[in-house]
């Protein structure tokens, strides 16, 4: 066995992603268990580019109805009143309201599909085998694992507000269909960003690196 | 498909793989605050702590009361025109289940309240599990699990839509803050410190191992039958 290479996968060694030790398979193994802590381990997550897209256009396909049916209904004396996301974000803004108008703006609308875009970039570029720009392509990934989790914010609004409100006959209100959308989109995503494996980035500089001594 | 063949470890446990990058590198001795990262990638690969195990388990504890009383007070009431309402956190949830949205109630019921619950449960028993000097097995299944709860706990980020929801009804509505809401507050400080203060690596370091039949020392080394 000799070392070809910078990568413990170069080296024939599993890096552990729980308890991080580094162990080498049985001879002829791609899959193996983890001694300290019991994991099963490949070199690479099984399947990540696969996992990683049908999570994707599963969350892309939920982000259409998301935005388009309503989140909350509100019943009024005068009748009642559907609001899409967009809609809440025009609500809320005032004078004094515009800063959290703010924030679900970027929580609710920009972080989703600048997520979706930054993950198809990464998954387009490891399928081309790029070898630029990893340094920013790896910050991109956890880019995307920090602040994803924070669009859930809006499902947190609309749950509270409708759970309030609820002083019939004066008003009520209730959460709508785009609200199983849109938390489903959070969820997909966050299992996409966990599905994709970074190292796979790297991949492509050690081949090239093999290719031309 | 699960593998039955445990993997050899090897000597040398400075030695790791990046987890964002695969380099292969040598883990420096660390004094106590330090950190290293990736040379490569720049991931941090391990922030040594000071006193790990006592600064978790203090702020695991306070953790721990804090969300009991958070989840069995109101979290926020409103009066209007002479009525009154309120809601917990639980009751939040409840509502969408009674309302037709039973997935999003389950969402929000799971990243409010159970997973936050699993990340306080399981960080408290595998410190005390981790004050002996060679801990079980069990420990580190616990230790397994943990990173996925802190993931989908999401206490910061109900907090964050809180407060847009509070700003909201307050057009509508005097809004009165429950006592679950300033817990709660308190709840987020203290849940990020304990996560702050915890060294995984250094407790994987003396965890017993799971693979059977084989006994080995801290270091990854064979040790005779019963002698551990």
């Amino acid at each position: 066995m000799s070392p070809t290479g910078p990568t413990a996968m170069q080296h024939g060694l599993h890096s552990c992603g729980v308890c991080g030790l580094l162990s080498r398979p049985a001879p002829g193994e791609n899959e193996g268990r983890c001694p300290r802590c019991d994991e099963t381990l490949e070199f690479r997550k099984p399947a990540s580019l696969q996992r990683t897209w049908a999570f994707l256009i599963a969350a892309a396909v939920c982000y259409i109805p998301a935005n388009v049916l309503p989140v909350l209904t509100t019943t009024t004396a005068a009748g009642a009143e559907s609001d899409t996301i967009l809609q809440g974000v025009v609500l809320l803004w005032s004078p004094t309201g515009w800063p959290l108008s703010l924030i679900v703006l970027v929580a609710s609308i920009m972080i989703p599909s600048a997520k979706i875009l930054a993950l198809a970039y990464l998954l387009i570029t490891v399928q081309r085998g790029s070898i630029r720009n990893n340094e920013q392509r790896v910050r991109l990934y956890r880019v995307v694992e920090f602040i994803g989790r924070w669009s859930m914010v809006d499902v947190f609004v609309d749950t509270f507000t409708a759970a309030l409100i609820q002083l019939q006959p004066l008003m009520s209100v209730e959460p709508g269909p785009g609200l199983l959308f849109f938390a489903a989109v959070v969820v997909l995503t966050m299992l996409a960003v966990e599905s994709f494996d970074p190292r796979l980035i790297w991949d492509a500089v050690s081949a090239s690196e093999v290719r031309h001594g | 498909m699960r593998s039955q063949v445990y993997n050899e470890p090897i000597a040398d446990t400075s030695l790791v793989g990046c987890p964002h990058c695969d380099l292969l590198q040598r883990l420096p001795e660390l004094a106590p605050g330090a950190s290293a990262r990736c040379p490569r990638c720049d991931k941090e690969l391990w922030r040594r702590r000071e006193d790990s195990l006592n600064g978790t388990l203090a702020l695991g504890l306070a953790a721990a009361v804090l969300f009991v009383v958070a989840n069995s007070v109101p979290m926020l009431g409103l009066t209007i025109v002479g009525r009154a309402a309120s809601t917990t956190v639980i009751g939040g949830a409840k509502h969408l289940w009674d309302n037709g949205q039973q997935i999003v109630a389950v969402v929000v019921l799971f990243t409010a309240v159970i997973a936050p619950a699993l990340q306080i449960g399981f960080m408290l028993a595998v410190v005390l599990g981790a004050l002996r000097e060679r801990p079980s097995k069990w420990v580190g299944n616990l230790l397994r699990h943990q990173p996925t709860t802190r993931t989908w706990s999401m206490i910061e980020i109900m907090m964050l839509g809180v407060l847009v929801a509070l700003v909201k009804i307050a057009d509508y509505a005097t809004v009165i803050p429950g006592m679950a809401l300033f817990v709660l507050w308190a709840l987020v400080f203290l849940l990020a410190g304990m996560q702050a203060s915890f060294d995984q690596r250094e407790l994987w370091g003396r965890i017993e191992w799971a693979e059977t039949g084989v006994r080995r020392d801290a270091a990854g080394d064979r040790v005779a039958d019963g002698t551990s």
